[in-house]
């Protein structure tokens, strides 16, 4: 019925489609005119969904803004007490250009800040449709489960990458603009590497940032298909993290804490090394990757069998 | 079913625990090695007719059988004890371990004699002939046993006579060892021998004290790395030593402890001889030809060309009394004869460092694998190719291929951190040729700066600090730690200009130096000035003068200069009268990268506080004779990329093919499961059934059937099963038993059929940041479907939020929300409505309203269930009426005719609650 005069039919209309309520039948696998699984939940329409979201906007602000807070501080605080000690430690080098200010921007928040924000946009996703019981009529739709969970994923990842890759890109901006566009100094020996050389161990230190976060993202992505509550997939991400940490100090695991997930999140400072170091890197990628692959398949295969009774 | 699964993973959970448990239990350890006491009588002495009782262990190969030994010798201080774990370790890799302390040491008997050629290199030989006895160790051939011989500082150099002095030795590891003890107690970095070196007086002093009458625990430097790997445990060990009492013979009971006698207190258990000449030589601060004599025949200067044994040589870098030089001449001492020879630098030594244990002992057991283990029977190894002996061969050792993983030349370097622990790690840089301590090219270095006046203070103190022999300890912690300070005025220093290229210097560099006396002495005489010694000369004629050099690494601004390893080169030059001396000037064997922007600094003062200088005052004008440091680089060092640890690959990959398994062995290919015969029947539900997670049945086995263009009321009191049964028809939740069919096709998640159905169930589901017409819009698109086949604005005026619908949905009231959710779920006049109490909050009006919005719905053939407990609703809503009551079906059918045929029974009218309330009554 809604084939032949969908447009004009209306709750109005009746009797007419009395006889064409059954003109779906042919359809495939009994679905409305114009339903296929493959165009439901376009990525566009959940970006729209998630984007217009507080928090989304609250995350980016503080994101974005961090880079400019910083530089207020260097310029306030600006010229005190840079020790005389043998190594130079990042924080010390930091007014000494964009791509040093950018690296210790990076450096503060990796380890908290963008666990967070990635954390909140992977650990939120699902588990606030679930809280707010729009789970269910997206599933009724239907949205194929397998479906949902890939275009929501794909939009969650997107968003934090876009997360990781704002904070130290505004940092750049910001601290060029403050502090000018000048070599990198590399902590430790204070030795210089050409601008233009570093920009690519740019890339890498950011990509490597991404991959390693993605342990956060399949945790929090894990706990929001199984929770109804997006603090408590968020809140899990990240103390997952914490216990992680924790762990890491613990000398007696030895070798063993190399797989621990957070164990390389600091491997990145090796590539603004005057030798870059990728060893670090690699590993970290082994591990993050390996993680990520297993929690991400568990997100799956519980959401394919879950009562949704939210 | 899902109290089941829950259980199973529980379930899952413990056996796996369990069997981890298991696993670690009866996971096979390292098999245990016990030692074996033994007292190994030997006779030694130049006569052989000395009778000395060694304590020794004798540590059998793990795995049985006949395995090749390994002597474990001690450090200077130690005892058998120091070594033990070492050897545990060897015996775990399968070898016949022999430990001993040595004579003078521990609970042996006798004096020590400082390895020499009478005494302990006679009782190593008789412990080689030991342990041909033995039949646990591999013979090569009768009396001569496979065996190797591993140990540090003391124990290193007794591995060196050994061999020199026995043919049966197979191979030796010796570590932080000396080459020529002459040259360790009276350096002279002028290269013009021990005569006239400066008495390191004392690393002499705490060597001899540690060979005296013994405090328990003190310093435990001198035997720091005593042997493979006995480093840590040593120094408590010796502590708590019954044997490390005065005159430790007699010292097995700890309660007879008597008071030393004076010959004890003197010499301790040194042979008087040995002993003598110490006493000696640490009184006139020089050396004379006799006590040199003494020190060289206990040296392997002594026995040059004579080793020619597969030999690998662990020096330490940060080693003030046995320099790296030391481990160089032993290498080109070997090398002369053709035999194998590997150097190592490591971090570590006599002044601390990390020492490295595992390293050494990794290289250690891959030395003696490949010679003592892998080398074929019959064939001592080393000796292969006929040498002859002083044939010039390369100081490169032997060209054919060595054991794996020891390479020919390895340098302990700054690894910098670890990525991961940020600890500093050692990188090993290696080379296939042995540079020698010149390095493979030499870097001239320009150096400027003045003549400078440097003052000898009186008495020698204050003195300047390089290093602190014996407290080497102390710097382990942190290898950057610089203790050395130059005291103000006796300082000269001559600097380069700021390198603009990063200089990696690995050897020793070399600098020409010029000296004249400013101003000597007091007075003439000096009156208290030493028999013999410089002060002597300096009423006239030619002067000694003594200067440290060292080699400083200045990073400028306020970062102090560092002195790599803490190291100094005391040299002696002779000026003469009214005129300047020269020499050239070896620095200190260092491996040490100068950063760029660094400067190299090179310093000669005048004291040290390591060793004995003139006592009288002098002044001297210091310059350099030719403005340059030849400077040693070895450029072909470097560390070998490892390549990543196997598990990089392994462990994603593994990783992503068991995520692909999990994804898809539970993946149910969405096959339409459809009866065409019921292509016209909106619903048929069949013996559906689902329990609680508690096992209660929320839905138990339910059958009805729902026709086209009817208005079907789902009744029942609250838990009856409605909402369940509905989330059911939505394939949210699994049923347990039973099956759903929409227009003839079964309900399972996600079935396309679904798309024909609108729902709304137990609340609206909005996302409350956005307006009520966003919500619709965006729902929409979700389905992927038509924009046209929305019916948008019909679904709006069913709505009847007017101007609300552009406020975000979280301002809406609770009524808003519904006619917002039952607009969404007649979004594309869905052929089946599930409305689960859509009149919940709506006032009468409204209530009306909704009444004749589903009459009107289903008129047109489509379907709507409704579910309520409002049973006037229902009644006037709803042609059709199915009744459920915990989970069962109460009754289905027209609500007429159930009317009807409650009437009938009593003949009144009966309202449909009265019927209702009847139908559960009965059933409850």
């Amino acid at each position: 019925m809604n084939d032949a005069n969908g447009a004009a039919a209306g709750p109005d209309a009746s009797g007419t489609g009395g006889g064409t309520a059954l003109a779906a039948r042919d359809r495939e696998h009994g679905a409305a005119r114009g339903y296929s699984p493959r165009h439901t939940l376009p990525l566009s329409v959940e970006i729209v969904r998630q984007f217009r979201r507080r928090r989304t906007m609250v995350m980016f602000g503080l994101l974005l803004a961090l880079p400019w807070v910083l530089v207020i501080a260097f310029k306030v605080g600006g010229g005190w007490g840079r020790p005389g000690g043998n190594s130079l430690r990042i924080s010390d080098l930091a007014a000494d250009g964009g791509l040093n200010f950018a690296a210790f921007a990076l450096s503060v928040s990796a380890s908290f800040l963008l666990v967070v924000a990635v954390a909140l946009f992977c650990g939120d996703t699902v588990a606030s449709e679930a809280d707010w019981s729009s789970l269910r009529y997206l599933l009724a739709a239907p949205i194929p489960r397998d479906r949902l969970l890939r275009q929501k994923l794909v939009v969650a990842l997107g968003y934090s990458a876009a997360a990781v890759i704002c904070l130290p890109l505004m940092a750049l901006l910001a601290g060029t603009l403050a502090f000018g566009w000048n070599d990198v100094r590399v902590p430790g020996t204070g030795e210089v590497i050409p601008a233009l050389d570093v920009l690519p161990r740019f890339g890498v230190v950011i990509g490597y940032a991404l991959v390693s976060q993605l342990v956060v993202a399949a945790t929090a992505f894990l706990l929001s298909v199984s929770t109804d509550s997006p603090l408590g997939a968020v809140g899990g991400a990240v103390g997952l993290v914490i216990v992680s940490t924790i762990l890491q100090a613990v000398e007696a695991l030895g070798s063993l804490r190399e797989f621990l997930p957070t164990f390389w999140n600091t491997a990145w400072l090796d590539a603004l090394a005057p030798q870059p170091d990728f060893s670090g890197m690699i590993k970290g990628v082994a591990v993050a990757v390996a993680y990520a692959a297993i929690l991400f398949a568990f997100a799956f295969r519980r959401f394919r069998t879950k009562d949704v009774v939210s | 079913m899902r109290l089941s699964g829950r259980r199973a993973v529980w379930v899952a959970v413990v056996a796996v625990l369990v069997v981890g448990v298991a696993a670690w239990l009866v996971w096979p350890s390292d098999p245990p090695v016990r030692g074996q006491e033994q007292t190994i009588a030997v006779v030694d002495g130049p006569a052989d007719d000395q009778r000395v009782t060694l304590d020794a262990t004798f540590f059998p190969p793990a795995g049985g059988g006949k395995a090749p030994a390994v002597l474990l010798a001690h450090g200077f201080g130690g005892s058998k004890q120091s070594v033990r774990d070492s050897a545990v370790r060897l015996a775990q890799e399968g070898y016949a371990v022999l430990t001993w302390s040595a004579r003078g040491f521990g609970r042996s008997s006798g004096q020590i004699a400082l390895n020499s050629p009478d005494y302990e290199v006679k009782d190593v030989r008789q412990l080689v002939d030991w342990l041909a006895r033995r039949p646990e160790v591999r013979l090569d051939a009768s009396g001569d046993p496979r065996v190797g011989i591993a140990g540090g500082s003391y124990g290193g150099a007794i591995a060196l006579m050994t061999a020199a002095y026995d043919d049966r030795i197979d191979a030796i590891a010796p570590q932080i060892t000396w080459y020529d003890l002459a040259d360790v107690l009276f350096p002279n970095a002028t290269g013009q021998g021990p005569e006239s070196g400066v008495f390191k007086r004392m690393w002499a002093g705490l060597f001899f004290s540690r060979g005296g009458p013994q405090a328990a625990g003190g310093l435990a430097a001198l035997t720091g790395q005593g042997g493979i790997g006995g480093q840590d445990g040593q120094a408590g060990q010796d502590g708590g030593d019954p044997q490390a009492v005065p005159g430790g013979q007699d010292g097995r009971s700890p309660g007879t402890v008597r008071p030393p006698t004076v010959e004890e207190v003197r010499c301790g258990r040194f042979l008087p001889e040995i002993c003598d000449m110490y006493q000696q030589v640490a009184e006139t601060g020089r050396a004379t030809a006799a006590a040199v004599e003494t020190l060289r025949r206990s040296s392997p200067v002594s026995v040059q060309g004579k080793i020619r044994i597969p030999t690998l040589l662990l020096q330490g870098q940060r080693d003030s009394l046995f320099p790296l030089g030391h481990a160089d001449a032993n290498a080109r001492a070997v090398a002369a004869t053709g035999a194998p020879v590997r150097v190592a630098w490591f971090d570590g030594g006599h002044d601390g460092g990390n020492g490295e244990v595992d390293w050494l002992h990794e290289q250690t057991l891959s030395w003696f694998d490949h010679y003592l283990k892998k080398a074929p029977v019959g064939d001592t190894t080393g000796n292969a190719p006929p040498v002859v002996a002083g044939a010039p061969q390369p100081a490169s050792g032997s060209p054919a291929e060595g054991p794996e993983g020891v390479s020919v030349f390895t340098v302990t370097r700054d690894g910098g951190r670890d990525p991961g622990t940020r600890r500093p790690v050692q990188l090993h840089a290696v080379t296939g040729v042995y540079p020698g301590l010149s390095g493979s090219r030499q870097v001239s270095v320009p150096l400027s700066g003045p003549e400078q006046p440097v003052a000898n203070p009186p008495g020698g103190s204050p003195a300047s600090i390089s290093a602190i022999p014996g407290f080497g300890g102390l710097s382990t912690g942190s290898a950057n730690l610089s203790l050395s300070v130059d005291m103000a005025g006796q300082s000269a220093s001559f600097e380069s200009a700021p390198l603009s290229a990063p200089l990696q210097i690995t050897g020793s560099s070399t600098v020409k130096v010029r000296v004249r006396v400013a101003s000597t002495g007091t007075g003439a005489g000096a009156g208290e000035e030493k028999a013999g010694g410089e002060a002597g000369e300096t009423a006239g004629g030619p002067q000694d003068v003594t200067l440290f050099a060292k080699l400083y690494d200045a990073a400028g601004g306020t970062q102090a200069p560092v002195l790599p390893e803490g190291l100094v080169a005391p040299v002696r030059i002779t000026v003469p009268e009214g005129g300047a001396g020269e020499a050239t000037v070896t620095l200190p064997a260092v491996d040490h990268r100068f950063e760029v922007g660094h400067r190299l600094r090179v310093a000669f003062t005048t004291t040290d506080l390591g060793y004995d200088t003139p006592a009288s005052p002098a002044v001297y004008q210091v310059s350099l004779a030719s403005p340059a440091l030849a400077a040693p680089t070895v450029t072909s060092l470097t560390a070998p990329s490892t390549g990543p640890a196997w598990w990089t690959w392994a462990l994603p990959l593994a990783s992503v093919l068991v995520a692909t398994v999990l994804v898809l062995a539970g993946r149910r290919k969405l096959r339409d499961d459809h009866t065409p015969g019921l292509d016209a029947v909106p619903l048929r539900i069949e013996g559906l059934t689902k329990a609680y997670r508690n096992g209660e049945l929320a839905v138990d086995d339910l059958s009805f059937t729902v026709e086209p263009g009817q208005v079907l009321g789902l009744l029942g009191p609250n838990g009856a099963g409605k909402t369940t049964t509905m989330r059911m028809m939505l394939g949210l939740i699994h049923p347990d038993r039973g099956e759903i069919r929409i227009f003839g096709h079964r309900v399972v998640p996600g079935a396309p059929v679904l798309s024909r159905l609108g729902s709304f169930v137990e609340g609206a589901g909005f996302l409350p940041h956005l307006s009520g017409r966003a919500n619709l819009e965006l729902y929409w698109k979700a389905t992927g479907r038509p924009a046209g086949d929305a019916h948008l604005d019909e679904a709006l005026e069913i709505a009847g939020l007017g101007a609300a619908l552009e406020r975000a949905v979280r301002t809406y009231s609770q009524g808003m929300r519904q006619r917002l959710a039952i607009a969404q779920a007649m979004l594309g006049l869905p052929d089946l409505l599930v409305l689960d109490e859509p009149t919940n909050g709506l006032d009468p009006p409204q209530i009306r309203e909704m009444r004749e919005v589903l009459i009107r719905y289903a008129a047109r053939g489509r379907t709507v269930i409704v579910s309520s407990h409002l049973l006037a609703e229902v009644e006037q809503t709803c042609s059709h009426v199915v009744v459920m009551h915990r989970g069962r079906l109460v009754t289905a059918g027209p609500v007429g005719e159930l009317l009807r045929s409650r009437t009938t029974g009593n003949g009144m009218s009966t309202r449909l609650e009265d019927v209702f309330l009847d139908l559960i009554g009965e059933k409850a």
